[in-house]
């Protein structure tokens, strides 16, 4: 029972923590309430600044259909081209459209006038989206009379599954909670092992009677349990924040928190026992965190990666953790849609955790 | 200044003796410009695609056979309901459902895309994408669609707007995190006493620990810049002169950041916990890098305004892709430097007060 006290001392040492207590509660709650808003891709707000070569009321109507577009703000009128290229290289507009001399003459006619759209696409989505919006505005116009009832008969419907409101927000909440698990079950307790190892308090255990079984889980479970209450109170807020709630069963959102909390653990363990100062075990862990997170399908599609990128995310446990989840938190599906994932992620991680114990030594 | 120097060499081998950390501040730039080069993209490639039909005719044969041949879609499945495709979509198994109708073939109408929207973003570029695929031969009198140019980055390419985004947060982390903590581990072990009773200035001492990490942090941009022109075929646009002179600016400023929180800090732990998670976040998701400014609420967008990397990665971008002159980005510069002057002050005042106490 010698792990009861084992504990009792990890979470004394969490208290008497001057700083610990406050990163366990604050960045949880800041992290929850500020990037929701900040993890957003939508492209909105795109400056456009207009050339306009014709000066009529066609192009008058062009636009003042962008004005109208909830994408776009209308930058102003440029004289030149080259006038707007200097805007752009200043960051005032994000698009130039170039509306030709004879615009409202072919428009009559029924030819069709040749629009320029230039695109700073130095942000490549931001401009390819901002681009595809604008020809879209443009070629409805350009088709006279029709224009309006066009794009309605001519596309197919579509029906939008799970996420009816296509909110990014349903998108990276349960991301989220992944990021809070990876940093407090993995950064915490890395640090704390390999704080004992500098300050020369390790010594100390090693000369117990204690087994290292008991001591490394002794270390484990109060950040398992700061895990839990954190997801909890993650849970808690994107609902009463956000009024996003979990689709599927909670208590599988629970499960796969803890596999992904014992991967984590296991990992920052591995690391502070090969390491010999936090420096080294902050910047060894930051490393593998940033690229397991950069390829787990988080912020990109894993789909559109190259094929020897994809050939990683079989082994990367985070790639689980956010498929599954999301098919949970988003989807609504059950265990049955999971279990795949479900047990790549504890195979995973008792792979880790028998290395963790193995790789700790009492004896140098 | 004979004392300095062997200050300097002091902390120089300081540093290259813990090879791991060499190693990683090192690796870590150039495994960043890889995984962001080459590996992060948001371009719609492979999509799985199941096929929703009744009967199999000419007409849809022709469409499902567009949809294969695009290299945006690939056909997984084949099944005959709606509901059957719904399940597929909620095991994961597939993004998107094309349902076609009964009477597709003698209509050319009735498609239905059900789509996995989890992905807001990817899932309106899926639809977009489809509907175009789908939809070409029952329009032949082509719309005429605008000419549209893409300013500076034509292939659309991912690396030339995180080239400059890495850079910022790669010199941030180097400087203000390696200075921080060096500082604060000699005060925990208490070597700090040591060396402050040495005839050398306590300034001295703290600019002789700072001058290794700026090299290693223009090393680290020498090596970025070079693999982004080499590897990545990111232009160099602008001046390398300028490039460099507003990197400087910066480094100095992170630098002035690290001595900040190493006053600030008494242990390691704390300054490892502050510069990692209350410097390194923001700075990813506030500063334009991941996440577009203009998208934020406007409290979010004030605080931006106070993270220097924003304007660093802005300048960067405009002077190394986009290759403007200096007089474009001088409003930024000027930002960046008040900001450096500021935090420089602060910090040595904070420092002195440190040492007298």
């Amino acid at each position: 029972m010698t792990i009861r006290y084992l504990i009792q001392k990890e979470f004394l040492q969490i208290r008497r923590n001057s700083f610990m207590p406050k990163i366990i509660f604050i960045f949880p709650i800041v992290i929850m309430c500020v990037m929701p808003w900040v993890m957003n891709q939508e492209v909105k707000n795109i400056v456009v600044d207009v050339v306009d070569n014709d000066r009529s009321m066609y192009s008058q109507r062009l636009v003042h259909r962008i004005e109208a577009s909830p994408y776009f703000i209308f930058g102003g009128q440029q004289p030149t081209y080259a006038a707007a290229l200097k805007e752009i290289e200043q960051s005032r507009a994000d698009i130039v459209l170039v509306i030709p001399q004879d615009y409202s003459r072919d428009l009559v006619r029924g030819r069709h006038p040749q629009v320029l759209i230039a695109a700073n696409a130095v942000n490549g989505t931001k401009g390819s989206i901002g681009s595809s919006y604008l020809s879209q505005i443009v070629s409805a116009s350009l088709s006279p009379r029709s224009g309006d009832s066009r794009g309605v008969s001519q596309g197919a419907g579509v029906l939008n599954l799970y996420n009816k409101s296509q909110s990014y927000k349903v998108f990276m909440i349960p991301a989220l909670m992944g990021i809070l698990m990876m940093m407090l079950c993995g950064f915490l307790p890395a640090l704390n092992i390999v704080g004992e190892k500098e300050t020369g308090t390790i010594e100390q255990i090693n000369v117990t009677p204690v087994s290292k079984w008991a001591f490394i889980l002794a270390k484990l479970i109060p950040y398992w349990i700061i895990g839990m209450l954190v997801l909890t109170v993650c849970l808690v807020l994107s609902w009463a924040v956000y009024g996003i709630t979990c689709q599927g069963p909670l208590g599988l959102v629970y499960l796969l928190s803890i596999l992904l909390a014992l991967f984590f653990s296991s990992l920052g363990l591995i690391i502070s026992n090969y390491s010999d100062t936090m420096q080294q075990a902050m910047l060894v862990m930051w490393f593998f965190v940033v690229c397991l997170m950069l390829l787990s399908g988080l912020f990109t599609p894993t789909r559109s990666m190259p094929s020897w990128a994809y050939a990683t995310t079989y082994i990367n446990p985070m790639h689980y953790f956010i498929d599954a989840i999301r098919t949970v938190f988003v989807r609504g599906g059950g265990f049955g849609t999971i279990a795949h994932q479900v047990f790549a992620l504890m195979g995973i991680s008792s792979v880790m955790a028998v290395w963790a114990v193995l790789s700790y030594r009492k004896n140098h | 200044m004979r004392q300095f120097v062997s200050f300097i060499i002091k902390e120089t081998k300081h540093i290259l003796r813990d090879r791991r950390t060499m190693l990683i501040l090192f690796g870590l730039p150039v495994v960043l410009m890889l995984l962001f080069g080459f590996a992060i993209t948001n371009d719609v490639k492979d999509v799985r695609t199941v096929i929703v039909t009744s009967q199999m005719d000419h007409q849809t044969r022709q469409a499902v056979d567009r949809l294969a041949a695009s290299e945006y879609f690939i056909i997984t499945a084949t099944v005959s309901s709606p509901g059957e495709a719904e399940l597929l979509l909620r095991h994961q198994r597939a993004d998107l459902a094309v349902v076609f109708g009964k009477d597709f073939a003698s209509k050319k109408s009735g498609v239905q895309l059900m789509v996995d929207t989890s992905d807001p973003n990817m899932a309106q570029q899926w639809t977009a994408y489809a509907m175009s695929i789908l939809s070409t031969p029952n329009t032949p009198n082509t719309l005429s669609t605008p000419n549209i140019k893409l300013l500076y980055n034509p292939r659309m390419k991912s690396a030339y707007n995180f080239v400059p985004a890495i850079m910022g947060m790669l010199l941030l982390l180097i400087c203000a995190m390696m200075t921080s903590v060096s500082i604060v581990r000699e005060k925990e072990r208490g070597t700090m006493e040591v060396l402050l009773v040495s005839p050398v200035r306590p300034l001295m001492i703290i600019i002789a620990k700072a001058v290794p990490y700026l090299l290693q942090a223009f090393l680290i941009l020498v090596i970025i810049l070079v693999m982004s022109a080499t590897v990545l075929e990111v232009p160099l646009a602008g001046s390398v002169g300028w490039v460099i002179v507003v990197s400087l600016i910066y480094i100095l400023l992170a630098l002035s950041l690290g001595l900040l929180i190493s006053s600030v800090a008494q242990t390691q732990f704390v300054a490892l916990l502050v510069s990692a998670m209350v410097l390194l976040l923001p700075t990813v998701m506030l500063s334009g890098m991941l996440f577009p400014i203009e998208s934020m609420p406007q409290v979010l967008q004030w605080i931006s305004a106070v993270m220097p990397p924003r304007y660093y990665i802005q300048v960067m971008r405009k002077l190394m892709i986009m290759g403007v002159g200096i007089r474009e980005v001088l409003p930024e510069v000027c930002i960046l430097c008040g900001m450096t002057l500021l935090l420089l002050m602060v910090a040595l005042k904070k420092f002195n007060k440190r040492l007298d106490s």
